[in-house]
């Protein structure tokens, strides 16, 4: 019996020559990266350890990207925090202010997570570098400084669900449509402690960043990892970002999947998760008429040039509605840069959109756009628990940046088609 | 150890923006998030829990994001442990990795709020002590259980780099 590619991702690290789902494994770590809200639980036991240095100066990643620009005073700390750690332990990869993004968007950008590495990160949407053909997976801040004084961590091996999307891909309808479909139909909970690996024809309709935002919300079906085989699109976009060797894997013929999924991804239009779980999902036309406060277009999930491209399309030559907010956030300052001149930002100034730097800020409910009691917004993020963009009584649905921008237009849930 | 206390019931799918919402990440300062756990599931929770309470759950409890702030809020605010179905990957890590027990029992639906149990954390039983019934949770791995013994991840990590 062959192993999956997370399988042998997992048993290369961990120099072993198999590994069987549900072994305890300890495995070697590529890139650990944290942020400004993980890290700082994360260096107090770091030096409560007795460690001083960091395994790997080049492997440690820190990225201020959740309360930054600083939000207030405790999370000015927190980030001073983060910079001070960074210099003294001279991170090569260390990202503030002026060259700064969400985490998920930056790392690849930057041809810092590579396909074959094995990533943690301090984050639960670590599982979008999948999308690579990495193995990767979120981690809390006690497993963070663990890698950052060991190098290495402790890892279940997971069963591994096989999805596979057969057919052509519908107008407006992105990697956001196909994995809020796919957690729709298996639960908020169908692949826990599981890793979901993505094939099939309809995949080669995807760019990078659909690929990215399908991986990117595995944790939102309780997934380990969201992982798919590397191909000549992967290829594309890492060759001319990575600085070190990569190794482009790919699992079995013979592998072992604890469940195939199939779906033809003609017959899916775009989706809405209505409150309060991303599992809550209907077509666009399935929704009510449900007025609409604010729009967030942005975050790791949805945040990258393609999905401001998309949402561009929508807003060209219209007007956002009087009744609601348009908030735009570029998930990295190269996607800011490019959007601008692509001339992208003069399109959403024009509609009357609002422009924020990169930032996590509203998707949690930190800042830059938060929910009053009553309230309901359409967002790109990932996640519609409840409070989680503000007050407990507010609500939030999901959607891909062109039923965001629809929404925004017409002050209402609406798909592209209703206002284009 | 004989773990005694009062439940507080909460249903499936409790996550972690309800376990301690994210507009108080900005400190991790367990005292400080102590005063807001379990805000947006029951505010009046963090004001009325006594020291030994027990957190109860239905299905999938923590789950959403990586945050280490929610076990560690629920450590502090003094719930001696949680008992629910299953719990999501991370939160499950993280509640070992920083000391906080949780169980996993099928049962948890004959537990309600108020009623009082007695966990066993040797033999694996639980006690309910309205009725007198006895119950069981899952044992908890090998692994897991020398993680404990060593007094969380990094205790164990500092014994091998010393």
């Amino acid at each position: 019996m062959g192993m999956t590619l997370t399988e042998k991702i997992l048993a290369k690290h961990a120099g072993l020559d198999r590994v069987e789902p549900g072994e305890l494994i300890n495995a070697k770590v590529d890139i650990a990266f944290s942020n400004d809200i993980s890290a700082p639980i994360s260096i107090n036991e770091f030096y409560k350890s007795g460690a001083t240095q960091v395994f790997d100066r080049e492997k440690v990643v820190l990225v201020l990207d959740h309360f930054v620009p600083n939000k207030d005073i405790k999370s000015a700390t927190q980030a001073k925090m983060l910079r001070e750690f960074a210099k003294e332990q001279k991170l090569v990869h260390f990202y503030d202010s002026g060259e700064m993004g969400v985490e998920h968007a930056l790392l690849p950008e930057k041809g810092i997570v590579l396909p074959g590495d094995l990533i943690i990160g301090g984050d639960s949407h670590t599982c979008t570098h999948g999308a690579l053909g990495a193995f990767s997976t979120g981690v809390g801040s006690t497993d963070f400084a663990a890698v950052m004084v060991t190098g290495e961590l402790w890892f279940r091996v997971p069963e591994t669900m096989m999805f596979i999307y057969n057919g052509d891909l519908n107008p407006w309808v992105g990697g956001k449509d196909l994995i809020l479909y796919t957690i729709g139909d298996i639960g908020v909970d169908g692949a826990l402690y599981k890793a979901m690996e993505f094939a099939g024809p309809a995949l080669k309709q995807l760019d990078m960043a659909g690929r990215l935002t399908m991986a990117n919300m595995t944790t939102e079906a309780g997934a380990k990892n969201g992982i798919m085989e590397p191909d000549e699109i992967t290829e594309a976009y890492v060759k001319e970002r990575a600085s070190r060797d990569y190794e482009l894997m790919r699992g079995d013929p013979d592998a072992n999947f604890v469940e195939i999924k199939e779906y033809d991804v003609s017959n899916i239009e775009p989706q809405v998760a209505y409150p309060h779980l991303p599992s809550n999902t209907r077509g666009i036309s399935e929704v009510e008429e449900i007025p609409i406060d604010q729009v967030i277009i942005g975050s790791c999930t949805n945040g990258r040039l393609e999905d401001l491209r998309m949402a561009a399309k929508v807003l060209k030559g219209k007007k956002v509605s009087k009744e609601t907010r348009l908030i735009i956030i570029p998930a990295t300052t190269n996607i800011y840069r490019a959007a601008l001149d692509e001339g992208l930002f003069e399109t959403f100034l024009d509609a009357g959109a609002f422009i924020s730097p990169p930032t996590c800020g509203p998707c949690l409910g930190g800042f830059m756009g938060i929910l009053a009691e009553g309230e309901r917004a359409v967002s790109t993020t990932n996640r519609n628990f409840v409070g989680r963009m503000g007050h407990p009584k507010s609500e939030v649905y999901l959607a891909n940046p062109a039923v965001a921008a629809a929404s925004a237009v017409a002050g209402k849930l609406a798909g592209p088609e209703e206002v284009v | 150890m004989k773990i005694e206390g009062k439940v507080w019931k909460f249903g499936d799918d409790i996550d972690t923006d309800q376990i301690l919402p994210a507009r108080y990440l900005n400190t991790s300062d367990p005292e400080e998030l102590a005063k807001h756990c379990m805000e947006d599931a029951d505010p009046s929770f963090a004001d009325n829990v006594s020291e030994s309470d027990i957190i109860v759950a239905g299905k999938y409890f923590g789950c959403g994001s990586s945050r280490e702030h929610a076990p560690i809020a629920i450590k502090a605010v003094g719930v001696s442990c949680v008992i629910a179905k299953n719990y999501a990957r991370i939160f499950y890590r993280n509640s070992f990795n920083m000391g906080l027990p949780i169980l996993e029992c099928e049962d948890t639906d004959a537990f309600n709020t108020g009623d009082r149990l007695s966990v066993d954390m040797e033999t694996g039983e639980i006690i309910h002590l309205d009725s007198g019934k006895s119950y069981h949770f899952k044992p908890i791995p090998p692994f897991m259980q020398e993680l404990i013994q060593s007094g969380g991840l990094m205790k164990h990590i500092s014994q091998k780099i010393k």
